[in-house]
Formats: C-alpha cells, structure tokens, sequence
C-alpha cells in the first residue's frame, strides 16, 4: 500500500511531535502564529510550516481578525485521530510516568 | 529545551503492522536498563494502576523467557508472555503475547533501543512489529477501550473550546 503524503493524510501530519504540541496548545482556543512563537518558543517560519500542514489535512483553520490571523483547532476533523491512538498513548505514558518515579528513587539510592 | 515532562510518543502509521513509541528519561542509561531487568524494580512500573503485577518468571537474558500476570480488583487475570532474544544495555529485543486473545500465536517482535543522550538522560525507542495490520489496529484498539474507562481526559481538554 503506498504511503499517503503527510500534506493528505491528517494520520500522519499528527505523527510528528511538534505538530501534537501544536495542536495541544491550539486546543486551548484560538491563537495568532506571534502568539503561538511566543507560547512555543519556536521561531515564526517553524511555526508557519506546521501550521501550514496543519491546515492543508484539515485539522486547523484559520480566520482573519482585522489585519491578524487566528488558528483554531478543526475538531471535527481531530476526534477520529484522537479516539484512535490517544488512550493507547495514555497507557504507555503512564507507564513512563512510573518508570519515571521509580528512576528518582534508585538515584538517589546510588548517590 | 525541555522544561517540560517528557512526552510519550507513539506513532502507528495507517496501513502498516508496525508501531513505535519514544520516550526519554531523566536519569543514565545504566539506571533505565536496571529498571527494565531488575525485577523488583520492573514490578513496579510495569503493570496498569489500579491491577496487582504478577512477574512469574523472569530470565533477562538472551534465550531467556518471562511471564508476568496483571490481576484487576475483579479477580481477572491478564497474562503476557514471551522470550528474551537479546538483552544489552543499548538493545533490548524480546517477542510478546497476550494470553487473552481468543487465538494463540499472536506474537509481537519488540526491539528497544537505549540511547545515552547529554547531561545523563536517556532515550528509548521500541519498534514493534505485528504479524499483520489487523493484529496491529486491534492492539491498539484495545488500549482504546483501557482508556475508555479512564476517561477522555486529553481530547475533553482539547475539545472544550469549539
């Protein structure tokens, strides 16, 4: 089966970190891309391509405010990817999360 | 760069029967690798919260094999088990089973690698590999129905604003 281009399939344009924390912050309600840059800490061409891939799946749309743009999250179009892997995600993480504790513990045991 | 908690990733392709996950570690290589095959130390991150975490056997070794039982409140049992193919502090690689599918022989083939990263943090990625799609997607199915019950959390946070 042939691999669907990031810039179609909005399965893959969300495996990328970056685009996650993106959505993640976007999911807070609707942002400038100067406002995304400060937020991320990212610089604005970083921020414009994934926004860019964001909104060519779907998954983001933008409004113009006077002379601003704002993103927003397309919901509709997320709740499938997200029902999907995100519960799946959630059991590892937690997991993560208690490898993590138990790190801390055998630390500083060893210091 | 990161000042927040390390993310767990997983990416599971459409159409391909294999998935990857990664994550990194604030603490050395040594100590993560401990915790994988030390099995006091794996008992208690390895099981979902709320279960009883049963390591019956367990032989980090290559060749070696492991068992270990998942007990919920309700009295269910949940057994996984599999062998060690290689175990080294950068490669880990081991098959796995889930007891309860309703036909055996639904083997995974994991591959974890352990990557020392700067100021003694350390990355993990594991590859896995499915006999097929279906296998894959109903794996990942089922910790959709594991977080049915835990809630939507993440996706009620994301949603609350449209």
């Amino acid at each position: 089966m042939a691999r669907a281009p990031t810039t179609q399939d909005p399965f893959n344009a969300v495996a990328e970190p970056k685009r996650r924390q993106l959505l993640e912050l976007l999911g807070g309600g609707e942002l400038s891309v100067n406002e995304i840059v400060e937020k991320l800490g990212w610089t604005q061409p970083m921020a414009s391509k994934h926004l860019k891939v964001l909104k060519q799946v779907g998954l983001v749309s933008e409004r113009r405010v006077g002379r601003q743009r704002l993103y927003r999250v397309n919901a509709e179009r997320l709740k499938p990817i997200f029902d999907w892997v995100t519960p799946f995600e959630r059991y590892w993480s937690e997991r993560y999360d208690r490898l993590d504790e138990v790190l801390q513990v055998i630390r500083k045991k060893e210091k | 760069m990161s000042t927040t908690k390390n993310q767990t990733t997983i990416i599971a392709e459409t159409g391909k029967q294999e998935l990857y996950i990664t994550r990194e570690f604030d603490a050395p290589r040594e100590l993560v690798f401990k915790a994988h095959t030390d099995p006091d130390l794996y008992v208690q991150w390895l099981g979902p919260r709320g279960y009883e975490m049963v390591l019956e056997t367990f032989e980090p070794y290559s060749g070696g094999r492991y068992r270990y039982i998942h007990k919920d409140n309700d009295g269910n049992e949940h057994g996984f088990h599999g062998v060690f193919h290689e175990i080294s502090e950068a490669l880990m690689i081991q098959t796995f089973e889930y007891e309860g599918l309703p036909e055996k022989g639904h083997v995974t083939l994991d591959t974890m690698r352990l990557e020392r990263l700067p100021g003694d943090r350390t990355r993990i990625t594991i590859q896995s590999v499915f006999q097929s799609i279906a296998d894959r997607d109903g794996m990942i199915q089922a910790g959709m129905e594991q977080g049915l019950n835990e809630g939507y959390e993440r996706l009620d946070e994301l949603l609350v604003e449209i």
